[in-house]
């Protein structure tokens, strides 16, 4: 911790949570999902959900994104109880190759999501190009999606999601299906996105080093029902760096914590 | 090369008939020698039979088609997104389904008389079926996740059925359509020989009625060429419009 810099957490200030969990729990059938999730997240904050398949945490995601209502308890953003999707509250899917569409190109893919919000046709072209140059993807506005690599595939899925102008991103493991290098870049460009905006990030994951990567604060849940175990602050300094950042001993000290505790899970 | 291999056997047994016949010096009102077919397709081509009745067949055929198809494709939209309309329906459909279009030829001709009316409501009848069984399983397939997409766009009804539940089907809802069409072209053709005076049906077995096995033979030479033409056109016209998303669909791991 020494080097590190605390930054001022925001759920912990005063204000609000922009998002919260009260009380959840969820059940399949007989099945019980989820149980007793009390969780609150603060305006601009990048929370990661960790932990084994099984502890529901795409379950809680699509709770924020009012695809799913929750059997019991309830899920609020900014103060009010999510009953559906909102425009301001956008989801990324895991699977690119099943998020996109494949009879339409980059750009129209991207011009879905402005269809969607109603913004008028001459509008669209100027916004799409803007959208795609954002995740650098400028030279690829008519490729379809069976011509792009799976992260370019992303790279429009992002440009999708922002195009919805959104304050919360939900992210459902969006790097898990690529591979190393491209998942760095990506994350990097994530970060640098939302550097810019003030959005509040909830980004599910498997890989504990992309969670204390990005993430102001991990989340741990258990399975089977999933409940949250700890929740890790990161303290670590931003901009991030792919090199640096992962040699901090802060980093490294909270992947070993991460580490034994899943361990400790398993067992 | 292709194209020669292809024509060796059907030349040769060809060849084989037309020898039989002449070395024999059979005279028949059954059989026609593959030289005499020629002649009367080329006649019945020039004086304007093949042609008009051609015509006729099809506008029947495609006329049902449309009828047929276009009501299926609403009726399997509203069952594939209805689920309870699905479950309402399902016995009705099971019951209807298996009753052959010819089978209602006799009722058609009661209600509808002969002509176009009731040649085309038997084969809207007979297309109905496929396009709406394919039609609703391509529905209820569509990837789940694109319905959360359109959800968390939160698109409206109208846009999700126009802008991803049709697309998504679209490639099925057309191989259901080139199932349908040769299905209307056996219909339309059955009901013309069983009963309807006109088209390529009725000129068969006017033709085979009045002892001229050359004319048969030519017909039905000539429908064969129609049905695989239909087919051909069909099957290039699915690899123009959808040659990106299959290779879309196929290329996805």
């Amino acid at each position: 911790m020494t080097s590190a810099s605390p930054l001022p957490h925001p759920a912990a200030s005063a204000a609000p949570p922009l998002i919260a969990f009260r009380g959840v729990n969820h059940d399949f059938g007989q099945r019980p999902i989820l149980r007793d999730i009390d969780l609150a997240i603060g305006q601009s904050e990048f929370v990661c959900l960790v932990g084994p398949s099984g502890c529901g945490k795409t379950t809680l995601l699509r709770m924020v994104g009012g695809l799913l209502a929750p059997s019991s308890g309830a899920v609020s953003f900014a103060g009010k109880t999510v009953t559906g999707p909102a425009r301001e509250i956008s989801f990324m899917f895991q699977d690119y190759s099943k998020a996109l569409l494949p009879w339409r190109t980059a750009a129209g893919n991207v011009a879905l999501a402005l269809e969607a919000a109603g913004l008028p046709f001459r509008e669209r072209g100027p916004r799409i190009a803007e959208l795609l140059y954002k995740v650098g993807l400028a030279g690829h506005t008519d490729h379809y999606p069976a011509q792009l690599s799976g992260g370019m595939q992303q790279r429009v899925q992002i440009a999708r999601c922002l195009a919805q102008e959104p304050s919360v991103l939900l992210m459902d493991e969006p790097f898990g299906a690529l591979d190393a290098m491209t998942r760095q870049a990506l994350q990097d460009e994530i970060l640098r996105i939302i550097a810019t905006s003030r959005t509040t990030v909830i980004f599910v994951t498997h890989d504990l080093d992309e969670a204390i990567y990005l993430g102001d604060r991990v989340v741990a849940l258990y399975p089977n029902p999933g409940r949250i175990a700890q929740v890790f602050d990161v303290t670590l300094l931003r901009p991030r760096n792919q090199l640096t950042t992962r040699e901090h001993p802060e980093f490294l000290r909270l992947r070993r914590a991460l580490f034994d505790f899943i361990a400790e899970g398993e067992t | 090369m292709k194209l020669a291999k292809a024509v060796v056997v059907p030349a040769a047994l060809l060849l084989a008939w037309e020898f039989v016949m002449r070395s024999r010096g059979i005279e028949s009102d059954s059989l026609a020698p593959p030289s005499q077919i020629a002649v009367a397709f080329v006649d019945a081509m020039l004086d304007g039979t093949i042609p008009r009745r051609t015509a006729e067949t099809l506008r029947a055929a495609l006329g049902g088609l449309a009828i047929g198809g276009g009501s299926a494709i609403i009726a399997s939209v509203v069952l594939g997104l209805v689920p309870p309309a699905a479950r309402l329906m399902q016995f009705s459909i099971e019951v209807l389904r298996p009753i052959p279009a010819v089978a209602l030829i006799p009722v058609a001709l009661l209600v509808l008389g002969f002509g176009y009316r009731m040649e085309i409501a038997l084969v809207a009848f007979a297309c109905f079926w496929p396009v709406l069984i394919y039609g609703h399983s391509a529905i209820t397939n569509i990837e789940p996740q694109l319905i959360d997409v359109s959800r968390v766009l939160r698109l409206t009804p109208i846009s999700r059925v126009t802008k991803i539940v049709l697309p998504a089907a679209l490639p099925r809802y057309f191989v259901a359509f080139r199932l349908a069409t040769a299905v209307s072209l056996i219909i339309a053709v059955t009901v013309e020989i069983a009963s309807n005076p006109q088209g390529i049906g009725h000129e068969l077995m006017a033709a085979a009625q009045s002892l001229h096995p050359d004319l048969m033979f030519a017909l039905l030479l000539w429908i064969g060429i129609v049905g695989w033409g239909l087919n051909s056109l069909l099957l290039f016209a699915q690899r123009r419009l959808f040659g990106a998303a299959g290779a879309a669909v196929s290329a996805s791991p």
